[in-house]
């Protein structure tokens, strides 16, 4: 995947300018900065969500296997079918069961057999560390589990409909230290049949789970996020190359 | 804030001032109890009119389908049927409209000018006086039905037991039901609304982020959420339509009937006592006053269901969000 | 955009999915279907109004006013008794109203106050009739005549619980730092509600009361046995009265000569109509320059 030269708007402010970025496939790409500086807003310019917000603009391309996911004829549902994302507070729908929850995606593109679901339920679940923890309760209502349980199973949801790219924003934030490692377990398990893109705003999760860091900051003169610098994360943490991401990784400001 | 309240009036009155928060919370209080009294009073004015029939005709009162003040026989079926059913059948109509009206402007992000008078209007359409929908009703309505609609009916569904050959020539079921159904849309449309408005947008960006279309979106995430509320709409507006009296009694034509055909002609309750209130005395009097009291309990069962109903909705999306 | 088929991806069922791109279209037509047929019904009504009340109303204008209807009663009289009926409707509905929001919104937070809530939301779906048969009977029945006080009595029913919520609303809307303010500074709780709180208060408190007021000029049935219709006016709060929604019903179900009862009667219609839009619109333009002022 890669990003060029990407400017939002929400309406007519600028809310991030020129970014590029390299994402490079099968591996976990962090994106950290201070907050407000729009690394949620570029994570959901990668899958068309930015554009959901009334009167929000995205201008430039976001290329995804070659073609630009915003090419005048793409199609915004098309492209989140590939692109999952995974929201900051678990969000599965409060009416629908555990099982229901997963399979909410498939649905979309029409029935299966209910053995084939029940299989892909499985393994999503499997995939998501919560098979065990649910397998006898598939049918109990999604709002039973516990918060960590909740993301875990909006992984699930986002694996079954088998994206290329999964989008994380801020997927621990509201979880305890105990969901958050198992979710940072999970990433790790993941990385290897998916691309993960990881906003966060703490950084030793950035260095624990990432292979590459992306750091962003806000342009004191427009008011606007930008990409200030990105690579391996060893690199961007011990070796960095603009003094600003320096200053924010070892502290000094953030 | 109550600590504050409470040492400020001990504050008065130890320096024996009678304190004026008590005369004021009690005067505003009085009025509040006056709202129980007002309710307490409705009851018991019904009930005390209608005894003489509640006692004297018990259960058939509600199974009877005769209506004769001269041979003092009174059955209400007629009434409640005709009420039952031209609200159920306008709700059916105002239902689709009003929950199209309600998605279509809180999902479709209309730019203001579009969405602020579209909204606007629809809520005049509440505003209009039941006797300015009745006086169209009559003018207009009728003959449109009686020359156009009806027998385009018939001629196609005549084999439907709705669209009989009985006709009331325009006055009918199916006429009342029409005008009901225009004026509970704005009820429908203005409380589901307000239910849908209030779904977590996490919940749509949770559904549009799995690849669904919008519409995808709000049949499967926005509308089972809001369900009860929305259920809620339509017993309400079921309420509003159940006790309209003026624009049914004007289209509806006035007759007592039980059965299928949409064209004959019907009667309510509301239009019932309308009609015949003024000249009624003794016994029709108590079988008016009881038709009253069948309409003041439905209503407010109606209400009570329906407020529970949005209740529950508003205390769910808290939860959720 | 057709997903490169990876091996072990499933390729997009291009059928399916563009099956799912017109049923999204379709709904969105069928949405904009809905709001149509949602208000063709009031141009509809609202251009019939306009059509056979304006020649009766402007174009006989003011002959129209005094025309004597063969049926009985004269539009005059009759928007005089609408007047009047108002007025007594506000006597009972905005006391009752007023402080019953006030108590709830400020003392109300208890099990008391949620019933008195309760039993109001439940009032406010009240069927007019009802209200006019409770009015008969406490008020007619009793005094043997008919009277506009049971007509204003009837309509003050039907408009307090209106006036209750709206109230509740906008006294609760209030800020509480506006309170402690007046507390802090010796005031009692009494005299901050009602010199500070309330004026605060007021624009909306006036928005609810004209929405009542829009609601109850228009009612008719509550006043059929209770006020009756008077052929010569008001004449006195023993005696039945006229009122203006009361005598269009008259003129057009029991017309004694419709060539001059119907156009009486359209006239009425549309001075009725403008009357209820111009209350609507200026409750809303209340509303919006408050919470205009607000910002």
């Amino acid at each position: 995947m890669f990003v060029e030269s990407l400017r939002a708007f929400y309406g007519s402010k600028l809310a991030i300018k020129d970014c590029t970025l390299r994402i490079e496939p099968g591996q976990v790409t962090a994106i950290i900065g201070p907050s407000g500086c729009g690394k949620s807003t570029l994570l959901r310019c990668l899958n068309r969500m930015h554009e959901v917000i009334p009167a929000a603009r995205v201008k430039g391309k976001v290329l995804l296997d070659g073609e630009n996911i915003y090419a005048t004829n793409a199609d915004p549902v098309l492209v989140r079918r590939r692109v999952g994302m995974v929201f900051q507070r678990p969000n599965p729908f409060p009416t629908m069961s555990i099982q229901d929850n997963v399979t909410s995606g498939i649905r979309l593109t029409g029935r299966k057999r209910s053995r084939e679901m029940a299989a892909i339920v499985e393994k999503a679940l499997r995939d998501s560390a919560l098979w065990d923890e649910v397998k006898d309760r598939l049918k109990a209502p999604a709002t039973a589990l516990s918060g960590g349980q909740q993301q875990r199973l909006c992984i699930a949801r986002a694996i079954a409909v088998q994206p290329e790219v999964i989008l994380m924003d801020e997927p621990c934030s509201a979880l305890d230290p105990i969901a958050t490692l198992k979710v940072e377990e999970l990433i790790a398990e993941l990385r290897e049949n998916y691309t993960i893109v990881i906003v966060t705003h703490n950084m030793q999760q950035a260095a624990r789970v990432s292979d590459r860091t992306a750091f962003m900051m806000i342009d004191m003169e427009d008011r606007a996020g930008m990409m200030v610098e990105d690579g391996p994360t060893k690199e961007i943490f011990s070796k960095p190359k603009d003094k600003r991401t320096e200053d924010y990784v070892t502290g000094r400001f953030g | 804030m109550e600590t504050l309240v409470r040492s400020h009036a001990a504050t008065h009155q130890r320096r024996g001032f009678v304190s004026g928060d008590v005369v004021f919370k009690g005067a505003t209080m009085l009025f509040a109890l006056s709202v129980l009294g007002a309710a307490v009073l409705m009851v018991g004015a019904l009930l005390q009119n209608s005894w003489s029939t509640l006692t004297k005709y018990g259960f058939s009162f509600f199974t009877g389908t005769v209506w004769d003040p001269n041979r003092l026989i009174f059955g209400a079926q007629a009434y409640i049927f005709g009420t039952l059913c031209s609200s159920v059948l306008a709700l059916l109509m105002a239902s689709v409209v009003g929950i199209g009206v309600a998605v279509l402007l809180v999902e479709l992000h209309l730019p203001h000018w579009i969405s602020t008078p579209v909204a606007f209007l629809v809520e005049l359409l509440a505003a209009i006086p039941s006797v300015v929908y009745g006086v169209w009703g009559i003018f207009v309505l009728i003959p449109m039905m009686q020359n156009y609609v009806d027998p385009f009916l018939s001629r196609f569904f005549f084999w439907l037991p709705f669209f009989g050959t009985d006709s009331g020539g325009g006055r009918s079921m199916l006429t009342a039901a029409l005008v009901l159904s225009v004026m509970i849309i704005p009820t429908v449309a203005a409380i589901s609304r307000e239910v849908i408005r209030v779904v977590p947008d996490s919940l749509r960006e949770a559904m549009l982020a799995l690849g669904a279309t919008r519409a995808e979106m709000i049949w499967k995430a926005v509308l089972p959420y809001a369900r009860p509320g929305i259920i809620g709409a339509l017993i309400l507006a079921l309420g509003r339509a159940v006790g309209e009296t003026m624009a049914a009694t004007m289209v509806i034509g006035n007759f007592g009937y039980v059965g299928p055909n949409l064209f004959h002609s019907a009667d309510t309750l509301a239009s019932k006592i309308a009609n015949n209130l003024g000249e009624a005395s003794d016994l029709e009097l108590g079988a008016l006053f009881e038709l009253g009291l069948i309409l003041l309990l439905v209503s407010v069962l109606l209400n009570v269901l329906a407020r529970l109903l949005v209740w529950s909705v508003s205390r769910g999306s808290a939860e959720v969000a | 955009m057709a997903a490169p088929a990876l091996p072990e991806r499933k390729p997009m069922m291009t059928l399916a999915y563009r099956r799912r791109i017109i049923t999204n279209n379709v709904i969105t037509g069928f949405l904009v279907l809905c709001a149509l047929l949602a208000l063709i019904p009031l141009f509809w009504v609202g251009i019939y109004v306009l059509e056979q009340g304006w020649p009766a109303l402007v174009g006989q204008f003011p002959s129209i006013l005094t025309e004597q209807s063969p049926e009985g009663g004269e539009l005059l009289w009759a928007a005089e008794g609408t007047l009047i009926l108002i007025g007594l409707s506000c006597c009972v509905g905005l006391p009752i109203g007023i402080m019953t929001g006030v108590y709830l919104a400020e003392f109300g937070r208890n099990r008391f106050g949620d019933l008195v809530r309760f039993v109001a939301d439940v009032l406010a779906g009240l069927p007019s009739i009802v209200a006019g048969i409770v009015a008969y009977s406490v008020i007619v029945l009793t005094v043997h005549h008919y009277t506009p006080l049971a007509g204003g009595f009837a309509l003050g029913l039907l408009m307090f619980p209106t006036v209750t919520r709206s109230t509740e609303a906008v006294v609760r809307l209030v800020p509480d730092t506006l309170r402690e303010a007046g507390l802090a500074l010796g005031v009692s709780r009494w005299r901050t509600i009602v010199s500070v709180i309330i004026p605060t208060a007021v624009s909306g408190i006036i928005t609810g009361v004209i929405l009542g007021v829009a609601r109850v000029a228009g009612e008719t049935a509550p006043l059929i046995f209770t006020i009756l219709g008077n052929t010569n006016g008001f004449v006195g709060w023993d005696q039945p009265s006229p009122a203006l929604s009361l005598q269009i019903f008259q003129n057009f179900l029991t017309p004694q000569d419709p060539t001059i009862d119907y156009p009486i009667g359209y006239a009425g219609v549309l001075l009725l109509f403008i009357m209820v839009i111009v209350l609507n619109l200026g409750a809303r333009a209340l509303a919006a320059s408050r919470s205009g002022a607000a910002r």
